[in-house]
């Protein structure tokens, strides 16, 4: 459940102050050349490349590292698993594999932690015209997702008080786990309807139509930026290419 | 022109068979200051949604009568964690002025005379979930005065806050209140503070619409005794507990050295704390927000795993104690209610606890009765404990406490949100559980429970006792 608190980047980074479409678009750039082959030499240009901008994503590098954990291991169980059991199994194939997941994984991570939710939001109305009834909703849904976290664990508290074990073995998590997924329902509902109500009453959904506090144009550092990531793809893909390494997923 | 007026006025809520308030008739003129006094139950807070126009019938409420509102409203609740929609604080204030289509080149300026207004300590890019639980407040009122409200309507605003944070909020409302450009109703159960900032206190009663009208010191001296005992809160001192009637005897808990630090935090939320709980005693934990009082009553009831030093339960480690065995040392009271129900029925919910520790279901079931009946929940045994009124929920998770009979209480804010009624009995319970040689603790910031109750006090800052 602490999985869902957010990693909160510096709002000073360098990335901060990228248009969110402009890192949603970098980041499906990378992910898509790190999708269509399963080499080496690509995975490890674009992991570099993302590595070096995590430092200007103002992220904490600990923090960050702490989240990625479960991934690694997973992903690292996979590379082991493709060494010695895959197609062609080799060390090679295994650990490309590996690490085109972690590519994968750390741009939709650095991605969804450096996008401001409310950036996000404004950005969908703006320029993709989403309606701002569901995105505002969403948006104001997702504030409350810390405080189910901490709601949780005082659940788990509570059942030990009341003679349940709900966090010392994984019986006891999964013994205690209907009553307290209960638990935390009813109170997520109790407060979203709080907040459904605090909103209404400032306004929201009266109209069809909502003004913006922060429009906000794409600019051309904007541009540059998925400029950067598409020429990263590039390289590394004509770097794999011309080294003769490239593995396509799906042959043509 | 009043701006309210209320004629024969009722509201049923979709599903309900009583009505949450039935025959009001009310009028408030422009700029009045109105304090709307109730007992739990009464439909103060549903008096303030219809005001606000949030009522709907489309979700299967009914209403009757006229109720005529010639204002603009703003409403500001109690929890200040559901009023806050966005993550930058000035975000939020504009919030509400996106919504009524305001231009953006106007918004600002509004939001930042409205932060100013309410004088918000921080710049608008403030993260809000960095904010106390005041200044959140303090923000949620920015975001509705920014919508320049002609009728302000507050409900409880200070409930939810620790002493300091309400003491901000109340003189944030005295300022507001003081220029009278803005009619204002407020629900509040705090009285002392508040009297001086209204010229009119209206007392309603469960489906029985207006009882008592008229100037504050009209109203409490015609009414007071008759308030009270409904479970109003008048001026005055609140209930006191009988005096203690035994010696201490022997130590029922011990801390020692106690210290603790939530996961992924860089401080220690409690460091080298010691303390001692006796039979026959009530002990108060208090200090500021943060100062670790709720951590130190859940160590001592065994909940949390200490980081450093020990929590004794009669010299056993409290933390090391399996949950069915702790529930006969130590019972727990949460400051949510809702936390702490496992069951589908009020009856059942009484059982659990000795069922656990190990008592037939026959005689589980014959001590639920009886606690039943002694905390006046007889009438609930077959309802749903999510469905009970506050006060009720309160009395049964106290009972599911007392259920498994442990000499120890720990409990935290347990007067909170409660009115003077449940607050009495609340005292009565603890007091007559002490008295029976059992020891009570509780982590909370109501002075008045401290002065009526505690033999001795641990005052916590900032993790260490003070």
């Amino acid at each position: 459940m602490r999985l869902l608190v957010p990693l909160v980047p510096d709002p000073a980074a360098p990335l901060g102050s990228v248009h969110p479409l402009a890192k949603i678009g970098a980041a499906l750039v990378v992910m898509l050349a790190l999708f269509l082959t399963v080499d080496l030499v690509t995975s490890s240009i674009v992991l570099a490349g993302i590595a070096a901008a995590v430092p200007l994503s103002g992220l904490d590098p600990r923090a960050l590292g702490r989240r990625l954990v479960p991934l690694a291991v997973g992903a690292a169980g996979i590379g082991v698993f493709n060494t010695l059991f895959g197609t062609s199994p080799s060390v090679q194939n295994g650990a490309a594999i590996a690490l085109r997941l972690v590519g994968i994984a750390l741009s939709g991570v650095v991605m969804v932690a450096t996008i401001d939710p409310t950036d996000l939001a404004d950005a969908l109305v703006q320029h993709l015209r989403a309606p701002p009834r569901f995105v505002v909703g969403a948006l104001a849904a997702f504030r409350l997702f810390p405080l189910f976290s901490r709601e949780w664990d005082m659940l788990g508290l509570a059942r030990r008080a009341r003679g349940i074990e709900a966090d010392r073995t994984f019986v006891d998590r999964l013994a205690a786990f209907p009553g307290r997924a209960l638990g935390l329902l009813v109170a997520a509902i109790r407060r979203a309807t709080r907040l459904a109500l605090a909103m209404d009453a400032r306004g929201f959904g009266s109209r069809d139509r909502r003004t913006l506090a922060r429009p906000r144009a794409i600019t051309r550092a904007d541009w540059s930026f998925l400029a950067a990531a598409i020429l990263l793809a590039a390289l590394a893909t004509a770097t794999s290419l011309a080294l003769g390494t490239y593995r396509p997923l799906i042959a043509f | 022109m009043p701006a309210v007026e209320a004629r024969g006025f009722g509201w049923r809520h979709a599903g309900r068979s009583a009505w949450a308030i039935r025959g009001l008739d009310l009028v408030v003129e422009q700029g009045e200051r109105v304090l709307l006094l109730g007992p739990s139950g009464a439909g103060k807070s549903t008096l303030l949604l219809a005001l606000a126009g949030l009522l709907d019938t489309s979700g299967g409420g009914e209403r009757e009568g006229e109720l005529v509102v010639r204002a603009e409203t703003g409403i500001v609740f109690q929890d200040p964690e559901t009023q806050l929609v966005m993550g930058r604080a000035g975000d939020d204030v504009a919030f509400g002025l996106e919504n009524r289509c305001v231009p953006t080149a106007e918004i600002w300026p509004r939001v930042h005379a409205a932060l100013a207004a309410v004088g918000f300590p921080y710049p608008g890019e403030r993260r809000t979930d960095a904010l106390s639980g005041g200044e959140k407040q303090r923000l949620a009122i920015a975001g509705v005065i920014a919508l320049a409200p002609s009728l302000l309507l507050l409900d409880e605003p200070t409930a939810s806050l620790d002493p300091d944070g309400a003491a901000d909020v109340r003189a944030l409302i005295a300022d507001l209140a003081a220029s009278r450009e803005r009619t204002l109703v407020l629900v509040e159960h705090r009285l002392a503070e508040v009297l001086p900032l209204v010229d009119r206190v209206v007392v309603i009663e469960p489906g029985g619409g207006v009882v008592a009208d008229g100037a504050p010191a009209d109203v409490f001296a015609r009414e007071g005794a008759r308030l009270a005992e409904r479970g109003v809160w008048v001026p005055g001192p609140p209930p006191a507990a009988p005096e203690r009637g035994g010696a201490t005897g022997r130590t029922l808990a011990r801390a020692e050295a106690l210290a603790f630090r939530y996961p992924g935090s860089p401080v220690w939320a409690l460091d080298a704390v010691d303390a001692e709980l006796r039979e026959g005693e009530a002990v108060a934990i208090t200090g500021a927000n943060g100062s670790g009082k709720s951590t130190l009553a859940l160590l001592i009831a065994g909940l949390l795993r200490p980081g450093r030093g020990k929590a004794s339960l009669d010299g056993d480690d409290a933390w090391a104690l399996p949950a069915r065995r702790l529930v006969t040392r130590v019972g727990s009271v949460f400051q949510d209610p809702e936390h702490q129900f496992v069951a589908g029925r009020v009856l059942d919910e009484l059982t659990v606890g000795p069922r656990r520790a190990g008592r037939s279901s026959g005689e589980a079931r014959a001590l639920a009765a009886s606690l039943l009946e002694r905390l006046r929940l007889a009438h609930l045994a077959e309802a749903n404990p999510f469905t009970l009124s506050g006060g009720e929920q309160r009395r049964l998770s106290v009972a599911t406490a007392l259920a498994t009979a442990p000499p120890l209480l720990v409990l935290d804010e347990p007067t909170f949100g409660q009115d003077r009624r449940t607050y009495g009995e609340l005292l009565r319970l603890l007091a007559a559980h002490r008295d029976g040689g059992g020891a009570v603790t509780f982590a909370t910031h109501d002075r008045d429970l401290v002065a009526g109750f505690a033999d001795r006090t641990i005052t916590l800052a900032g993790g260490r006792a003070a």
